[in-house]
């Protein structure tokens, strides 16, 4: 399947990522050769297969209404770049353009 | 000219009062008050190799809403990852509801000014978490406190079929008290634990297409809701009576000017790429768990309005006050479970308890009047130990002290003298003192009969028995004749 520069453009701009214009053709070749590989499934027989969601068949993990201790604040911004009365510092939020 | 006809629709956003968060084990803290980053872990940080797992009470008090909102539930519920990239959602993704949420088709049955009913559908019901907090510096960056980052939220969102500020404010008065009610939620909006956002469009009237809509969001009450939605309303209509377009986006509202502005325009529609959350299997809700959490479903305020009205015979006006918060209706059923004449009851509650409750800033909860308390003081009055306006001030004291009314009616003296060889004593004494006045009376100013009651009350200090104080007076005076 034959993605367009276009479709690399907005996905990359999705994911935040800025792409010089060869970048966006060695994408859109790289991400087009991943699509043909799982386009592979088409070829399956899958007519009366209920579709599901998930491959495992679990069912209802769930977790009891319990508090536990939470990390303590050293380990909470051990990897923040930037951090200042208790909170991650980070850039000037600006709304999306 | 044509006339414009309001479509409206609501989303609420209603945090979960559980113990601990949608998927981790950490603490549902006050995000106002706890300190910063002071109930987070790897998951509700969302580190890498984390794994989340649902909370088991909090899929209970959405189940809770649901049925209260009269939906159908749904069977098989399948959490959905919603992608986008904004710092108070550190995965880069929430974990939501799309195709297949909890419930849907329900509705809520809101009472309008003047008395009428209406049923409002209730889209969706669906299960999410809640992202962190931003806290924007004045041109040196921005602080995120993940406290809130994960805590169970319960997105509700309407059919567009409120037409009105009114209409809005009586759906989101009556969806908040019901959430009180659930003890799900505590309803305070100022905090944002409840968050309403109204999507607001106008149309010709009688067409079926909708209009171009706006979303408006921080309101922080239900009077910046209705400012809100009235506002943009008119705001849309001089656009369209102008010939203009209304512009898709998302508007902030601004207290201070009363108004709303342009957040943030939807031109591009957003693009969130939802998919199935591969690390939550499929969560299946039984007929049994339905069943179970139905049956015990408190009964709701809409239904105790109508049985205060129709086995208590209570007007429709204190049967609402008395409702308007589930511990306020337990007191008060509390009393009359008691003994309390309901009608009696109700108007020493509203007339009188309230009036204290509010000055000492209490709630109804923590006050040291008990129920049946109240039923014991209505109870001396009966008896005709004490006359109705001493009661009030025992009230008072049982407000103040916790102490029992037949205590406080032996310390303070309060008895009232209903011996009538007692009373007719102290009435010969008053009228003996008066005879210029018994003399007046006499020659026909019969009005002074009044007037020799308060007497006889001042010489009692309140507490001879009105009636009996009233009808020996009479009978003294005219002895005299």
């Amino acid at each position: 399947m034959e993605l367009t520069s276009e479709e690399v453009k907005k996905v990359a701009d999705l994911a935040r990522l800025t792409l010089s214009e060869e970048e966006v053709e060695q994408y859109r070749e790289q991400l087009s050769a991943v699509l043909d590989y799982v386009e592979q499934l088409n070829e399956l027989a899958l007519d009366g297969v209920t579709p599901t969601t998930h491959a495992v068949g679990q069912q209802n993990v769930l977790r009891e209404d319990e508090a536990r201790p939470s990390l303590g604040l050293e380990d909470v911004l051990y990897n923040a770049p930037a951090h200042t009365r208790r909170q991650f510092l980070i850039q000037a939020v600006l709304e999306d353009e | 000219m044509n006339r414009f006809e309001a479509v409206i629709g609501l989303e609420v956003h209603a945090e979960l009062m559980t113990n601990a968060k949608m998927f981790c084990g950490c603490r549902v803290v006050d995000s106002v008050e706890a300190p910063p980053n002071s109930a987070v872990c790897p998951i509700c940080l969302g580190m890498p190799g984390m794994l989340p797992a649902i909370n088991r009470r909090a899929v209970e008090f959405a189940l809770r809403v649901a049925l209260a909102l009269n939906c159908e539930i749904q069977a098989e519920n399948v959490f959905a990852r919603k992608n986008y990239f904004y710092p108070d959602l550190p995965k880069g993704y929430q974990i939501s509801q799309y195709e297949l949420p909890l419930a849907r088709h329900g509705w809520l049955e809101i009472s309008l000014p003047g008395g009428a009913k209406r049923r409002v559908g209730i889209r969706r019901v669906h299960i999410e978490e809640d992202t962190g907090k931003l806290t924007h510096l004045d041109g040196e960056g921005s602080l995120v406190d993940y406290n809130r980052s994960g805590v169970p939220l319960l997105e509700i969102v309407s059919e567009p079929e409120l037409h009105s500020a009114e209409e809005v404010y009586a759906y989101a008065v009556r969806l908040r008290q019901i959430l009180r009610y659930l003890q799900v939620n505590s309803g305070d909006l100022e905090k944002g634990v409840l968050r309403v956002e109204p999507n607001i469009s106008l149309r010709p009237q009688g067409s079926s297409e909708f209009g171009t809509r706006t979303e408006v969001k921080n309101l922080n009450s239900f009077r910046a809701l209705a400012a809100a939605t009235e506002y943009e309303l008119q705001r849309q209509e001089a656009i369209l009576r102008q010939g203009g377009e209304v512009a898709q986006e998302t508007r902030g509202w601004h207290e201070g000017r009363r108004e709303t502005f342009s957040q943030r325009s939807k031109e591009e529609a957003e693009d969130y790429r939802y998919f199935p959350e591969p690390d939550l299997p499929p969560l299946f809700v039984d007929k049994a768990w339905i069943d179970r959490v139905r049956q015990e479903l408190p009964e709701l305020p809409a239904a105790k309005v109508d049985r205060y009205q129709e086995d208590l015979d209570l007007s429709h006006y204190d049967a609402s006050v008395l409702t308007e918060d589930r511990p306020i209706a337990e007191w008060f059923e509390a009393a009359v479970k008691a003994g309390g004449e309901p009608k009696r009851v109700a108007n020493w509650i509203i007339n009188n308890l309230f009036a204290l409750i509010n000055e000492s800033q209490q709630e109804i909860t923590s006050i040291r009047v008990t129920p049946e308390g109240l039923v014991s003081l209505l109870k001396l009055v009966d008896e005709e130990t004490i006359s109705h306006n001493s009661a009030k001030d025992v009230l008072v004291e049982m407000f103040k002290t916790g102490k029992a009314p037949d205590a406080i009616v032996g310390e303070r003296g309060l008895a009232q003298i209903s011996d009538e060889q007692a009373l007719e004593h102290i009435v010969s004494k008053v009228l003996a003192l008066n005879a210029q006045q018994v003399q007046a009376y006499l020659e026909g100013k019969e009005q002074l009969q009044g007037w020799f009651v308060g007497q006889v009350m001042r010489e009692t200090r309140g507490k001879a028995n009105p009636e009996l104080a009233n009808e020996l007076v009479t009978k003294l005076l005219e002895r005299r004749r």
